[in-house]
């Protein structure tokens, strides 16, 4: 086992490779200059000059290239303007918000789609499964962006119960932490939450028609852990294969949902930088979420071998 | 009663028979109905903007801005500068269409060639379209189109190529994936015998084989495509205002969610309701093509 | 008179689909004596299986459907019995051993633990005594490295070991009666022998019944006292083996010796087939469900059902044809 999870790991440089590569041709590619965006339109040009050469811009694009690839290995992705303070250190503070948010809204996902999913399967052609089933249809096909402006609407300017905008902070009171992320948290969790409960529901709909369901019936076992414990633990590759997809989508999410409800998160960043020009912002932004998708897949290959034991290669052997 | 058993049995089969097709399988199936129903009206709205728009979709009044629906025969009432909205969600379905199909023309098209490349060439090929293909996944979908869009520029033809090459790793593998399943089977083997090139083989041979999943995924990717115009539009990257789209709507009405909360809420629904009728309609053709395919 | 371990009565279980009403089992009854193994045989689709099934009610809700009859288990009416009562009996007095060993156990729990989930199930005793008497089960079965085959995983077993692995789990409980549903069919032609032996085996020791259905007449003259030839959901000849294998009575019985292949056979010479197939069971009526494919048909067949007629002690045959007067000549094939 652990040599696989090795395998997966010197597997992840190429990829993490090819992504930085990618990212620097992407900025490269961005329209205008860097140094005459930073200093603004009535910069004067030697000004401009200097700029260039102190970010390295004068250099050719091999060389440009060597060093992003150098100051990657070191974790240095330069200054942003807009904030005028290192990218590490401004990344640093507004990961934690979106880690956060995404992993509120995954737990809300989890605990609302699963379960849905399982009583629905179980429940197959009843009122509960095809009510539960057109919900998630419209969850899956929800515009997040509309959906957080309609909870705004509803819950903070008709109804004024939550605020709309921010993040809370704990000196404030647990309610005013916990207020602020109830809306955003709801409305990152839908597409989870929703398609969660579909593919848990087929996926143990495949499972519950298998023998061995049918055999430990059979033996006289409790429907709860024929259900509970061993169909769902049957069920659950295509459900880890969503989670880790929902959870990189998440990301995505992030960066719409932070917008509508001004959470300073990476996703908020990323747009306000690009709406800015902040190349160095930019550059490094896309970099950390674009790893931590990668790292996230893999933690998907490794929570496998740990659910489905045939994948386990150093078994014992059988007797076949 | 004699004669009854062996009629009933014929007529049976027959009716097995016909009914194993898989337009009439989709027709049974109600839910796809509904969402075809919804393509088809959209698509409707699209192809005559011009007819069914009661105003035109650009043209302000100042002296009748931000109507409620309904008040002076405007059905969805006003926008901040007075347009129709209406008219604008009509114009806005046409360029809803166009990018959602545009998109998945241009992702599918060269996904799925790459897919063919990779899957059936194997070796060094397979492995440097496919670890590409794992770069591009390495980056959140919105991420990537947003990223694309700040290169590109804004625009509609921008937009297309934005959201088409966000999906092309998609296709990629899935095509990559069936070509796998295809390519050794007997009959490709006894196609290569009697001598078939292999671009032949390939698009002749291969490819009608492979189609059932890659269909499902188009359809279902159209909807992917619609949300992400939207997105797009929304966060200011996509379509440049003030072309309607549904997101430049949507982002219009956002800033006046507190006081006309109308504008918003009508262009968000027709988002919904679109999505919604292409996730239909594309389970439904899952379910009939491909009831093992999974998501 | 032996004691009467079960004793099924006019069973009839019917799937609703949306296409039509299949009668899977329509009007079957048997008895089974203690320590007694009678056989249930027929093609695939011939509601064999699915009888089975109906005696400790797996049939899948809500298409499936047992409509009527009684499933007397020890006097007791399996039908009416509550979940719980059901519950108690599956598995500890009733014991299912199904066709593929490879699907009948969950492939993502160690057989140790499934074994001790089974047993914690009926008895109320620590989790170390129970994997004293799972491992016990084990070396039962001829299983000879018990302690260490506890903590695998199914996959890591062959097939015949699997089945012995689910026989084990049988002789964890109370066991009374093994409904042993194709229990070899999935498995080599010699482990096929090794495991209807130690079904026997099993059965000498504890004396329980076995209720084995099969579309093998051989296992049948085998491990036999009783056996049941199923036809499209109904009992078409019901007999001693003995008696069934000296004088089988219904044309669909002698189509079944017929196809078996025999070892003094000349091998140039094709195997014999029933031509045909198994009749759709949404179509059932006033006919003999066997008529399409009866090389005796006649009229009557198309327009009458035959009744099921005890044509001598203990045996029983459906067909206008072998009555206490009527007798019909078997043509030679």
């Amino acid at each position: 086992m652990l040599k696989t999870i090795f395998k997966r790991l010197l597997q992840l440089i190429p990829i993490l490779f090819l992504v930085s590569t990618i990212i620097f041709v992407i900025t490269r590619m961005i329209p205008g200059d860097p140094a005459a965006t930073m200093l603004g339109p009535q910069a004067p040009v030697d000004a401009v000059e200097q700029l260039r050469e102190e970010l390295g811009l004068n250099k050719s694009i091999g060389e440009q290239y060597l060093i992003y690839l150098k100051d990657i290995i070191k974790g240095d992705f330069g200054r942003s303007y807009q904030y005028g303070q290192s990218v590490t250190s401004l990344l640093f503070e507004r990961f934690p918000n979106t880690l956060l948010l995404s992993i509120v809204s995954l737990f809300l996902a989890l605990i609302i789609g699963i379960p849905i999913g399982i009583i629905s399967a179980t429940k197959h052609y009843s009122i509960f499964d095809y009510v539960s089933m057109i919900i998630a249809l419209i969850g899956v096909s929800m515009p997040i962006f509309w959906l957080g402006l309609m909870l705004v609407l509803i819950f903070s300017v008709n109804l004024q119960w939550l605020p709309s905008i921010g993040m809370g902070s704990l000196q404030n009171g647990l309610w005013d932490f916990i207020s602020h992320l109830i809306l955003p948290s709801v409305a990152l969790a839908t597409i989870p939450a929703a398609t969660f409960a579909r593919v848990t529901r087929s996926s143990m709909l495949d499972v519950v028609k298998e023998d061995y369901i049918k055999s430990l019936r059979s033996k006289g076992i409790k429907e709860k852990s024929v259900i509970w414990k061993h169909a769902l633990k049957n069920a659950l590759p295509p459900i880890v294969t969503v989670i880790g997809l929902q959870t990189s989508s998440l990301l995505s999410g992030a960066i719409l949902t932070e917008t509508i409800f001004s959470w300073p998160g990476l996703g908020r960043l990323i747009v306000d930088a690009i709406q800015n020009r902040d190349y160095m912002l930019i550059q490094g932004a896309v970099l950390l979420i674009a790893f931590i998708f990668v790292f996230i897949n893999l933690i998907v290959d490794i929570t496998y071998l740990y659910i489905n034991p045939k994948i386990n290669y150093d078994g014992k052997g059988g007797d076949k | 009663m004699n004669t009854v058993d062996l009629k009933d049995k014929d007529k049976l089969f027959l009716t097995e028979k016909k009914a194993n097709s898989p337009w009439s399988k989709l027709k049974r199936n109600k839910t796809a109905m509904i969402g075809l129903f919804i393509v088809i009206i959209m698509t409707l709205l699209a192809l005559f903007s011009p007819v069914f728009a009661p105003h035109d979709p650009n043209q302000m009044n100042l002296s009748k801005v931000h109507l409620k629906p309904g008040v002076e025969g405007f059905i969805f009432g006003t926008d901040d500068v007075g347009r129709d909205i209406l008219s604008r969600i009509i114009y806005g379905a046409r360029i809803s269409m166009i990018v959602a199909i545009g998109g998945t023309l241009v992702g599918g098209i060269i996904g799925v060639l790459l897919g063919l490349i990779s899957g059936y060439s194997g070796g060094t090929i397979d492995s440097i379209i496919m670890r590409l293909m794992d770069a591009m996944f390495a980056f959140p979908f919105v991420l990537l189109a947003i990223v694309l869009m700040t290169v590109l520029g804004n625009g509609l033809r921008n937009v297309i190529l934005a959201i088409g090459i966000a999906n092309i790793p998609g296709y990629a593998r899935i095509t990559r994936g069936q070509v796998h399943v295809v390519k050794n089977e007997e009959y490709c083997n006894a196609i290569r015998v009697l001598g078939a090139s292999n671009t032949r083989l390939l698009l002749n041979h291969i490819l009608p084989n492979i189609l059932s999943p890659i269909i499902v995924y188009a359809t279902l990717s159209i909807a992917g495509a619609i949300i992400s115009e939207a997105a797009l539009s929304f966060l200011g990257l996509g379509i440049s205002p003030p072309t309607a789209s549904w997101g430049n709507i949507l982002r219009g009405g956002k800033d006046f969610l507190n006081t006309y909360p109308h504008v918003a809420t009508i262009s968000g629904l027709f988002i919904l309701i679109t999505v919604l009728g292409f996730n239909l309609l594309g389970d439904g053709i899952r379910d009939v093509l491909d009831p093992k395919m999974k998501r | 008179m032996k004691e009467k371990l079960l004793d099924v009565k006019d069973l009839k279980t019917y799937f609703y689909l949306s296409s039509g009403i299949v009668k899977a089992v329509d009007g079957v009854s048997f008895t089974l004596e203690k320590g007694q193994t009678m056989g249930i045989v027929g093609e695939s689709g011939s509601g064999k299986s699915v009888t089975a099934s109906s005696i400790t009610r797996l049939i899948s809700k809500p298409i499936g459907k047992i409509v009527n009859g009684e499933v007397l288990f020890e006097g007791k009416d399996i039908l009416k019995m509550s979940n719980k009562e059901l519950l108690s009996i599956r598995g500890k007095d009733i014991s299912m051993i199904f066709q593929d060993p490879m699907t009948s156990l969950d492939p993502v729990y160690r057989i140790g633990e499934q074994m001790i989930e089974v047993i914690l199930t009926h008895q109320k005793i620590s989790k170390q005594e129970a994997k004293r008497i799972a491992i016990d089960a084990l070396i039962n079965v001829g299983i000879s490295d018990a302690e260490d085959r506890f903590n695998s995983y199914p996959h890591e077993f062959s097939g015949g070991m699997r089945q012995r692995v689910m026989i084990a789990m049988s002789l964890v409980g109370d066991l009374k009666l093994i409904i042993a549903d194709e229990p070899t069919t999935a498995l080599d032609v010699t482990v096929q022998a090794k495991v209807l032996e130690l079904l026997k085996d099993v059965q000498k020791k504890t004396n329980t019944s076995i209720l084995m259905i099969t579309h093998n007449l051989g296992v049948v003259w085998d491990m036999c006292d009783t056996v049941m030839v199923m036809y499209a959901g109904k009992t078409v000849e019901y007999a001693k083996v003995k008696e069934l294998y000296k004088n089988p009575l219904h044309p669909y019985t002698w189509g079944l010796l017929d196809s078996m292949p025999k070892l003094s056979q000349d091998s140039n010479k094709p195997l014999i087939t029933i031509e045909g197939s198994p009749p759709d069971l949404r179509l059932t009526g006033n006919f003999c469900n066997f008529h399409y494919r009866c090389p005796y048909v006649q009229d009557i067949c198309r327009t009458k059902m035959p009744e099921l007629i005890e044509v001598d002690e203990g045996h029983f045959v459906s067909c206008h044809f072998q009555t206490r007067e009527n007798t019909l000549e078997r043509k030679e094939v």
